[in-house]
């Protein structure tokens, strides 16, 4: 993508990706559109040759101008994993093998049939569900922190601008001072996910109120409990939502660069990650003078080396600097002397990634 | 042991390329890892001289993460996942089967140089419990019974 120099440059794309990806997805011109889930459960059930095929076989069919086929972020359900999704009718294929992919092709996609023992079966009466929208599980669902998870395409910026992408770097970069971002954040009550549950506004304001030439944002990407794989999803499926976080925060406190620190167990995340870090800074909204606005802010990713402890953010900040990952004493907080001794926030994935929504939103 | 000289060349040309970046000996370490399987003490010692960080420091840095290692690992590295759920689903047995049909340890690779076990933490699959992941291919829902199959399957490949 090219590069973008203002806001109004952005407004634009904004517009535009919007409209392609809502066309997309509601099937406009009597398109329709294949999604394949591509989180890590699914993945390791061979995702990647169904989607794959799907692709061959819409080639093959002379099919590919009328049907596109996407690899989206984690369902959610990784139990009834492999997702194929089919929009706009909105039916979901659950545990979908590489041999039903000819089946699809040819009843659902050409047929427009449903294939019944590929369908969602209600654990409680044995019902079979056709549509996602109506599986208790997704029902009552609203996502927030993960907004466009399972929607995008992971790997393109454009579907991410097209699904509110960037509208609240934008606002925050030519409509709020700082301390106004601070304070939306404190109003909100969003409260530190990586399990402290220390009011975010609150850690940002430490740090702003410390007068230091380098402050650093820290993302802790380094999620170990086991069972919990939230901040993978969202690294996996919309990591554009959680840099635009990280910079939104970065710009509330005086950060000018920040750092991802990713358990290298994830290698799927770092890599879409790695991916959207190189987009944002080629269309601009990484590096210097951003939308033309002044303002500058580096991203950099960590890989983590295999240790638990570094989930512990003093830890976490020892081994960024290349050091073994043991805990600092505090005080001080990494707020007042963090990475390299400079004022550091780190907050995590999930933190970050709700950011985004709440100065769209509002508090 | 005896290093080859291209590979102390190569890891110098590894350590300058990341000169500019503030502290990188951990990056530094990692593309070693990844390029040659393991870090020995006598590589650490060229990237001290190129860093400038003493050599004891990087020994603890290579002893403290579990991804880095001090003898080279097989061409395939099984990781047998010991989190939760994946305990709670019998993954013990699981690696107990791998390390009896390999006749290693966790850790250990075998004297053919094609098979490194380790026992790691949750992988963030518990829904496919008990993973297993060859060279980072996942295998979901492995019983004890199919260890052999996996094995042979890898082995198959190598023709042995």
């Amino acid at each position: 993508m090219e590069k973008i120099l203002n806001p109004e440059a952005l407004d634009q794309k904004i517009a535009e990706c919007t409209e392609k990806l809502n066309d997309k997805l509601s099937g406009k011109g009597g398109k329709r559109a294949i999604l394949v889930c591509g989180g890590t459960g699914c993945l390791a059930n061979d995702s990647q040759p169904i989607f794959d095929k799907i692709a061959e076989e819409l080639k093959a069919r002379h099919l590919d101008d009328k049907v596109s086929v996407t690899r989206v972020g984690c369902f959610g359900m990784c139990s009834q994993g492999p997702f194929v999704k089919i929009l706009p009718e909105d039916t979901l294929y659950c545990k979908v093998k590489p041999a039903d992919v000819e089946r699809i092709m040819t009843e659902s996609i050409e047929g427009g049939k449903i294939i019944e023992d590929l369908l969602y079966v209600n654990p409680v009466n044995g019902e079979k569900i056709v549509h996602q929208g109506d599986i208790p599980f997704y029902k009552k669902q609203q996502k927030v922190a993960l907004h466009g998870v399972s929607t995008i395409d992971p790997l393109e910026i454009e579907e991410s601008l097209g699904c509110d992408g960037f509208k609240a770097l934008r606002k925050v970069l030519t409509s709020m001072k700082p301390q106004e971002v601070i304070d939306e954040v404190l109003k909100s009550g969003l409260r530190g996910r990586g399990g402290g549950g220390f009011p975010t506004g609150r850690k940002w304001q430490f740090a702003a109120n410390v007068n230091a030439p380098q402050k650093y944002i820290v993302c802790n990407g380094d999620e170990g409990d086991p069972g919990a794989f939230m901040d993978e999803s969202m690294l996996e499926g919309n990591p554009y939502a959680v840099v635009e976080g990280m910079e939104i925060a970065g710009y509330a406190f005086g950060a000018t660069e920040g750092y991802f620190y990713v358990r290298a167990e994830y290698p799927v995340a770092v890599a879409r990650l790695k991916n959207a870090i190189a987009e944002m800074r080629k269309a601009g909204l990484i590096g210097k003078n951003i939308l033309g606005t002044g303002w500058n802010f580096d991203v950099h990713l960590r890989e983590g080396a295999g240790a638990f402890v570094c989930g512990e953010e003093t830890a976490l900040l020892n081994s960024i600097e290349g050091k073994r990952g043991m805990p600092r004493p505090r005080p001080p907080y990494p707020a007042i002397k963090g990475l390299w001794g400079c004022p550091t926030c780190v907050n995590n994935v999930e933190t970050l990634a709700q950011i985004g929504y709440i100065i769209r939103i509002g508090s | 042991m005896k290093i080859r000289l291209e590979v102390i060349k190569d890891v110098r040309e590894i350590c300058q390329q990341h000169k500019d970046e503030p502290s990188p000996l951990i990056v530094i370490l990692e593309e070693v890892q990844k390029k040659y399987g393991y870090v020995p003490v006598e590589l650490q010692e060229v990237i001290s001289e190129e860093t400038g960080v003493p050599a004891a420091e990087i020994y603890g840095v290579v002893t403290f993460y579990s991804f880095f290692s001090l003898t080279p690992k097989g061409k395939y590295v099984i990781h047998v996942c010991l989190g939760t759920a994946c305990y709670v689903k019998n993954a013990q047995s699981v690696l107990d089967k791998l390390c009896t049909i390999l006749g290693i340890k966790p850790g250990q690779t075998t004297e053919d140089g094609l098979f490194t076990i380790e026992a790691v933490r949750c992988m963030g699959a518990c829904a496919l419990a008990p993973a297993v992941s060859v060279n980072g291919k996942v295998f979901p829902r492995v019983q004890p019974t199919e260890v052999e199959k996996i094995i042979k399957e890898f082995r198959d490949q190598e023709g042995k």
